[in-house]
């Protein structure tokens, strides 16, 4: 199982933070313009999903599939949209997603008096944390089962 | 395993087929005292539910009629306005009735047209090389599996969130598609699908995968 890469949006749209692990291919475009492409797509997404939905949506969109890959989508009440882009075999990203928010997101960026809020995370211990989270969580469990 | 509807794209994004098969029909009824506590708005031609979730009304939900005459765009049957009626205290006590409503069939194109650019988008945001587009969507109330023909055609399967086999489901589907429809000398190709032979051998297959699964497709 691996996780290629992850997009953090403010519920303006500006993207906060890009991370990157295992990606092979690149859009061929600046990582702005991608951002407000996924944005976008995230967006439409979500007014498709309630358009569309039976019955009444509560967390709405929560990830799709492709052939090759898997986006895990979690957003806030507040409006904080993380997308992570794993490959198919992943399971329980959301839970992962959820840790991402209140144990990295919360404690380095929202405690942190320095960063501004609906800024570009520029927090070096922040990038460190998240680095080190996504480096031993998924794939010692992985390994291990 | 309960299938919402299915849905199929021709290849330049018009919606060709669209079939409802069981969608739940969510509706409640309550007599409110004045004043009002859940907020209504007037937006897209209908009387909205924006505040205030109880006991069944959830936000997003339209109303459909006042004492039971029924509601068409901001008017009662008998042309009364319908926020008139709701601020004067004399009109109280009133029977609301609530629900969510179905996407019409315009709604039902604009929809399809709109998965379209998602599709593309999917295989261009792909972090990894010859990604296709989206092949499933879930969200927490159902699942949208999708199968994409070599001709560009979608096939579009909505289903309760555990539906398993969707795929083999959808291949069926596509062979319906090309003995029914195909074959059928007075369809166009890109037009939509208007023949009595697919309409029934499909809900044939719903009703089939409903009752028993897709182990024995």
């Amino acid at each position: 199982m691996t996780i290629y890469n992850m997009y953090i949006f403010d519920r303006y749209g500006t993207l906060l933070y890009y991370g990157e692990w295992n990606r092979t291919k690149q859009s061929g475009m600046s990582r702005e313009e991608e951002g407000k492409l996924m944005f976008g797509m995230l967006f439409s997404i979500k007014s498709f999903v309630t358009k569309i939905s039976p019955l009444d949506p509560k967390e709405g969109f929560i990830s799709y599939k492709t052939s090759k890959y898997t986006i895990h989508h979690l957003e806030t009440p507040s409006g904080l949209k993380f997308a992570l882009n794993t490959d198919n075999q992943a399971q329980g990203m959301r839970e992962l997603l959820k840790k991402i928010y209140s144990d990295i997101y919360v404690k380095y960026v929202i405690r942190n008096p320095l960063c501004g809020i609906g800024e570009p995370i520029i927090s070096e211990l922040f990038k460190t944390k998240l680095d080190l989270f996504i480096k031993q969580a998924p794939l010692s469990a992985a390994r291990a089962s | 395993m309960v299938i919402y509807g299915v849905y199929i794209v021709s290849k330049s994004g018009g919606l060709i087929y669209n079939y409802d098969h069981n969608i739940p029909r969510i509706e409640t009824e309550k007599t409110f005292g004045f004043p009002l506590d859940i907020k209504l708005q007037y937006e897209n031609k209908k009387v909205v539910v924006v505040f205030g979730q109880r006991d069944g009304i959830n936000v997003g939900h339209v109303l459909l009629s006042v004492n039971g005459s029924p509601v068409t765009g901001r008017t009662t049957e008998d042309g009364k306005d319908v926020f008139e009626l709701i601020e004067a205290k004399e009109n109280f006590p009133l029977s609301l009735k609530f629900g969510r409503v179905r996407a019409t069939t315009n709604e039902k194109i604009v929809l399809a047209s709109m998965f379209y650019p998602l599709f593309a988008l999917a295989s261009q945001l792909s972090p990894v090389p010859k990604s296709s587009g989206i092949e499933t969507l879930i969200a927490d109330t159902f699942k949208l599996s999708c199968f994409q023909t070599l001709t560009g055609v979608k096939f579009i399967l909505v289903t309760d969130p555990n539906m398993q086999g969707t795929e083999v489901v959808l291949k069926r589907i596509y062979e319906l598609y090309a003995d029914y429809a195909l074959k059928n000398p007075f369809y166009s190709l890109e037009m939509p699908i208007r023949c009595e032979l697919f309409d029934t051998s499909l809900h044939t297959l719903l009703e089939l995968v409903e009752k028993s699964g897709t182990a024995n497709l």
